[in-house]
């Protein structure tokens, strides 16, 4: 009982809080001083159509290296983690209940188209809305996708982490030429900006966020792999 | 905002707040994640009304996409457990 009035006391708070910041909110008119130059400078400055890739890729293309570091390490620390628990193909336990008509002759066609979208989303991330992440999570539930149709069904590990392992290459080497050809690390303007608004324009950014895109897809899929061969102790 | 997307934010908040309000309270565990991937997919489509494509992207493929399919994979990783013993 107290514990309930304890939950209603803390809601009523939270409550007041957010009563009194809504009523203090004026939205503003202007933006600041650092929106307002990206805002305006990002077209000029990097040729990129859409703003928050030119941001996210080069502006702050370090934080985005760390946020590619930080969901690396939580892939290699699930797999880690579910290696124990691998079963061997000769000591799997009955084959699970097999998936529907509808299921596999619908996953047979719509997994490749899932797996076309994703990657027009990473390639034109500096076009359209999306990018690397999006793109990487639209690749990998292709994956998902496929996993659930045959959940038996083995995906290859090497590959899987051979493109990882590259894309992660290739993106830190990316960013090193930023630094001996044009601003500084991950500054994408060492190749030509082009026409803006072709597919080939913005110097690296398509270059960078498609390498970002393959990660981040082979990442998410590696986690559902793991997840998804683990088998427990009996 | 005009009186369309405004009503139509409206609607999403108010299907977001009955999707957590059924999360929460379903007995049942399937209905649950169930509807608490449509508060993500909701969710997206308050973000694409907030003119944020990119966030809402993310939200759905995510939030409403992976995460649903993990709490299902885990469900029935748990159930396989119970049947065994």
């Amino acid at each position: 009982m107290t514990n309930r009035l304890l939950t209603v006391a803390f809601l009523a708070g939270l409550a007041v809080i957010f009563i009194q910041l809504l009523s203090g909110y004026a939205p503003d008119t202007d933006l600041n001083l650092t929106a307002s130059y990206y805002a305006n400078q990002t077209a000029p400055d990097l040729g990129a159509q859409n703003i928050v890739t030119g941001i996210i890729v080069t502006y702050r293309g370090l934080d985005t290296l760390g946020e590619v570091t930080v969901l690396f390490l939580t892939a290699a620390i699930v797999a880690l983690v579910l290696v124990h628990g691998r079963a061997l193909e000769a000591e799997r336990g009955p084959k699970p209940f097999p998936a529907g008509e509808l299921l596999q002759t619908g996953s047979r066609l719509l997994a490749p188209m899932i797996l076309l979208l994703g990657i027009y989303v990473f390639v034109n991330g500096h076009l359209t809305p999306g990018g690397g992440f999006q793109g990487g999570a639209i690749v990998a539930s292709a994956v998902l996708l496929l996993l659930l149709t045959d959940p038996m069904r083995r995906f290859s590990h090497r590959l899987i982490s051979r493109i990882e392992s590259t894309a992660g290459l290739l993106f830190v080497a990316i960013g090193l030429l930023g630094l001996l050809f044009a601003g500084g690390f991950l500054d994408a303007r060492f190749l030509p900006q082009g026409w803006f608004g072709a597919l080939f324009s913005a110097g690296a950014i398509p270059l960078i966020y498609s390498l970002i895109g393959l990660k981040v897809g082979a990442e998410f899929s590696s986690m559902l792999l793991s997840l998804s061969e683990t088998e427990d102790e009996k | 905002m005009s009186t369309l997307t405004l009503l139509m934010a409206v609607l999403a908040a108010v299907a977001m707040l009955g999707g957590a309000a059924v999360a929460v309270a379903s007995k049942s565990t399937p209905v649950a994640i169930l509807a608490a991937g449509l508060v993500s997919l909701m969710a997206s489509v308050l973000f694409v009304l907030l003119a944020a494509p990119d966030v809402a992207m993310t939200e759905a493929a995510i939030g409403s996409g992976l995460t649903t399919f993990l709490f299902f994979f885990v469900l029935g990783r748990v159930k396989e457990e119970q049947d065994d013993d």
